[in-house]
């Protein structure tokens, strides 16, 4: 029985991993680069959120819609500001300074809401799910983000493959280029790509913090990276993986915090990562791509 | 070439937007303290005059304020100069303010009374910012002001700094609330309050000697010198009683959102209390997680728990039934207690918190040391010190942390633990 709640704990962390990777995966994997700011994007969603709330006593629902406007506002600012000046510099400057649009999000942060924790309150209204007498009790945040999870997998993957917009993104991944040359817009494009990718933010910002109600201005950079790790995990650039990714990160952490040291759990998942990655370089389900020459 | 500037310009202004970022936290803080102090001084003189005004021939009764050199019998035997030093400003001024304020109620009420051996007491409270080196010119300055017995640091690492100087020059130095092992390893350093690995023992003895519990589960962080100081003193302890530890589950510092895992073994274990020696903002985390998987469990925790009804929208419903070991509880009917509050709350407009009742304390040791040792006002600082190290392992006082507490020769306060019980949100004395 213990197993099966470590499992269901697991399960609930992993979701919200593979929601964060989620995003991750999509900005990586048309604009081909890391957005380290991710997590503090998700950071800002929660605070959103807690100051329509709490603050205003505006209504959850009405709450994660600003909350996804402000943040799709945010990534295409921080787009236009730190990234597309740079389009055609080094991949390590880019991100450098991926590095440090993340350290001035978490301390405009620090300055705007302090230091000190902010307890969140869960926007997901339903009961928690107990089952054998209360022995077992799966939580109803859980069960939203693995649904939601699945709602915005199924959506990005359609929308790629059947939109026009969706096929310019995967033209744009594919060679900038020649994209530009067939008459497609490449830096509205991208712009396109980091508003979606920062409207998932706030949407993780919004269960991460429903789920782990201490909204601090450092809240989502360990998730951010863990689930940067998960996104490898799955294979970087692929949508269904970075949600097993997440998953399976999730799991194995839990277990390994349950069955061998819980201050161990760290390690031996990315011990997992550094073995999944030798030998299958590509992640799990991440594609091999011919270079043409 | 333009490109290149642009990023230039924006990585400047990122820099800038950082710095400007913590300047004005700084600057913020600051004026809060100096805020708070000038009010408080303002007060204090407004209270002087109105002393001044009427006799004060009734020296025992000691609540009321009273102007440092309008005492009844004091000052006819010169002054008696203690040096108070902790942050009045940045991020750690909340806990600095307290002791001072603390300091300065016992100061005003001593010299009501009539002072330290007939010599009046003056109290001068310097800043450290929370700052070691800080620390040590706050120090000096107070050297330089003639300083003769050391009321500080408030926080640890500061304290230990200090402590170091104050061997070499031989001042007595007792700390309020310095609570690292190696805040008192000079003959000449004191403390007030429970070293760390102290109040794991003590958690220890008061689970066991009121029967709280048969089957205790620990969850602790291993990143934190406080938390892992207290638990390694708990487990220790925990032989000698009659409980048994059945599970302790460690997180760390890059760990410390989801505690599913802990309280699932902790319940699988049968545990019929969880020992929390950690800081309140984990503990909140915990508090919902069990809620959340049903597990209706006594908690137990540590002063780092003190705080937790003071988080942001917090549901304070949750932490109903907590218990933690603490100094002080401002509830507390005890006639000191009460006095205490009282005062402070009129001249400070806030409710003290253990600093303020450590700082409280921590005067009125050194006034018991002193009239033990016979001090007057021409020993020089060597002869004070030596007298006051020696004195302080046979006084014994009545404090507001704790009642009959004595010391031994090692500096560590011996005393009965106090515990709190959150009770309809606020925190209740048990």
């Amino acid at each position: 029985m213990s197993f099966v709640a470590h499992l269901i704990n697991g399960i609930s962390l992993g979701s919200v991993y593979a929601l964060i990777a989620l995003g991750y995966t999509m900005v990586y994997g048309i604009a081909k680069m890391l957005n380290f700011a991710h997590g503090d994007v998700i950071m800002i969603g929660g605070y959103v959120v807690f100051v329509t709330v709490s603050g205003m006593g505006l209504n959850p629902l009405a709450a994660i819609i600003i909350s996804m406007a402000a943040c799709t506002i945010l990534g295409v600012v921080i787009e236009r500001v730190a990234y597309r000046p740079l389009r055609g510099a080094s991949p390590l400057a880019v991100l450098i300074t991926a590095i440090g649009v993340s350290y001035l999000l978490q301390n405009v942060a620090l300055l705007v809401f302090g230091s000190d924790t902010k307890a969140f309150t869960n926007v997901v209204p339903f009961p928690n799910l107990e089952l054998f007498d209360g022995q077992l009790v799966i939580k109803s945040v859980t069960i939203v983000t693995v649904i939601v999870n699945v709602i915005i997998m199924v959506g990005l993957t359609l929308f790629v493959k059947k939109t026009k917009i969706g096929r310019a993104m995967t033209a744009v991944s594919e060679d900038k280029g020649a994209a530009q040359l067939m008459g497609i817009n490449v830096n509205g494009t991208i712009a396109i790509t980091f508003a979606i990718g920062s409207s998932l933010a706030a949407i993780a910002g919004v269960l991460l913090c429903s789920a782990y109600p201490a909204l601090t201005p450092y809240t989502g950079s360990m998730p951010g990276i863990k689930a940067f790790v998960a996104a490898v995990f799955g294979g970087i650039g692929s949508i269904p993986g970075a949600f097993i990714g997440g998953i399976l990160l999730g799991v194995i952490e839990n277990l390994s915090k349950a069955y061998i040291s819980s201050q161990l759990s760290d390690a031996i998942v990315f011990s997992i990562l550094i073995i999944v990655l030798l030998v299958k370089p590509t992640g799990l389900l991440g594609k091999k791509v011919q270079e043409k020459v | 070439m333009k490109k290149k500037m642009l990023s230039l310009v924006l990585a400047g202004a990122m820099t800038a937007a950082l710095l400007t970022g913590c300047g004005s936290t700084g600057a913020d803080s600051t004026s809060t303290a100096d805020g708070t102090t000038n009010e408080a001084a303002a007060e204090d003189a407004g209270a002087d005059n109105a002393d001044a005004a009427t006799d004060n021939a009734d020296a025992s009764d000691a609540a009321t304020d009273a102007a440092e050199d309008t005492g009844a019998a004091a000052g006819a035997n010169g002054t008696f100069k203690i040096g108070g030093i902790g942050p009045l400003t940045g991020g750690a001024a909340v806990y600095g303010i307290a002791a001072m304020n603390g300091s300065q109620i016992a100061v005003d009420e001593i010299n009501a009374a009539g002072g330290i051996n007939g010599m009046t007491v003056e109290l001068n409270f310097q800043d450290d910012e929370l700052d070691s080196e800080k620390s040590v010119n706050a120090y000096n300055t107070l050297k330089d002001w003639g300083v003769q017995v050391i009321d500080g640091c408030v926080t640890s690492a500061c304290s230990i700094a200090v402590a170091a100087k104050t061997a070499e020059d031989n001042i007595f130095q007792l700390t309020p609330s310095g609570s690292a092992v190696e805040c008192v390893t000079n003959p000449n350093s004191f403390r007030v309050c429970f070293s760390d690995p102290n109040q794991g023992a003590a958690s220890a003895q008061y689970i066991g000697e009121h029967n709280l519990a048969t089957k205790i589960a620990v969850i602790y962080d291993s990143s934190d010198v406080y938390s892992s100081g207290i638990y390694e003193k708990f487990v220790s302890e925990a032989a000698n009683q009659s409980f048994e530890i059945v599970t302790a589950g460690a997180f760390t510092a890059d760990n410390k959102t989801d505690f599913s895992v802990q309280l699932q073994q902790a319940k699988d274990a049968g545990a019929d209390l969880v020992f929390l020696p950690i800081y309140y903002n984990e503990a909140a985390l915990i508090l919902k997680q069990a809620s959340d998987m049903g597990f209706d469990v006594q908690f137990f925790g540590c002063d780092g728990l003190d705080g937790i009804l003071g988080v942001d929208n917090f549901d304070a419903s949750l932490a109903e039934g907590v218990m933690l070991l603490t100094p002080f509880a401002a509830d507390a009917t005890d006639d000191l207690t009460v006095k205490f509050v009282t005062t402070y709350n009129e001249k400070f407009g806030e409710t003290p918190n253990q600093f303020a009742a450590d700082g409280y304390d921590a005067i009125y040791t050194i006034k018991a040391a002193a009239e033990k040792a016979g001090i007057t006002a021409d020993m020089s600082n060597e002869e004070i010190c030596t007298a006051l190290s020696a004195a302080m392992t046979e006084i014994q006082v009545d404090g507001l942390t704790g009642l009959g507490i004595t010391w031994d020769a090692s500096g560590e306060p011996t005393k009965e633990p106090k515990a709190v019980v959150i009770k309809d949100g606020v925190y209740t004395a048990m």
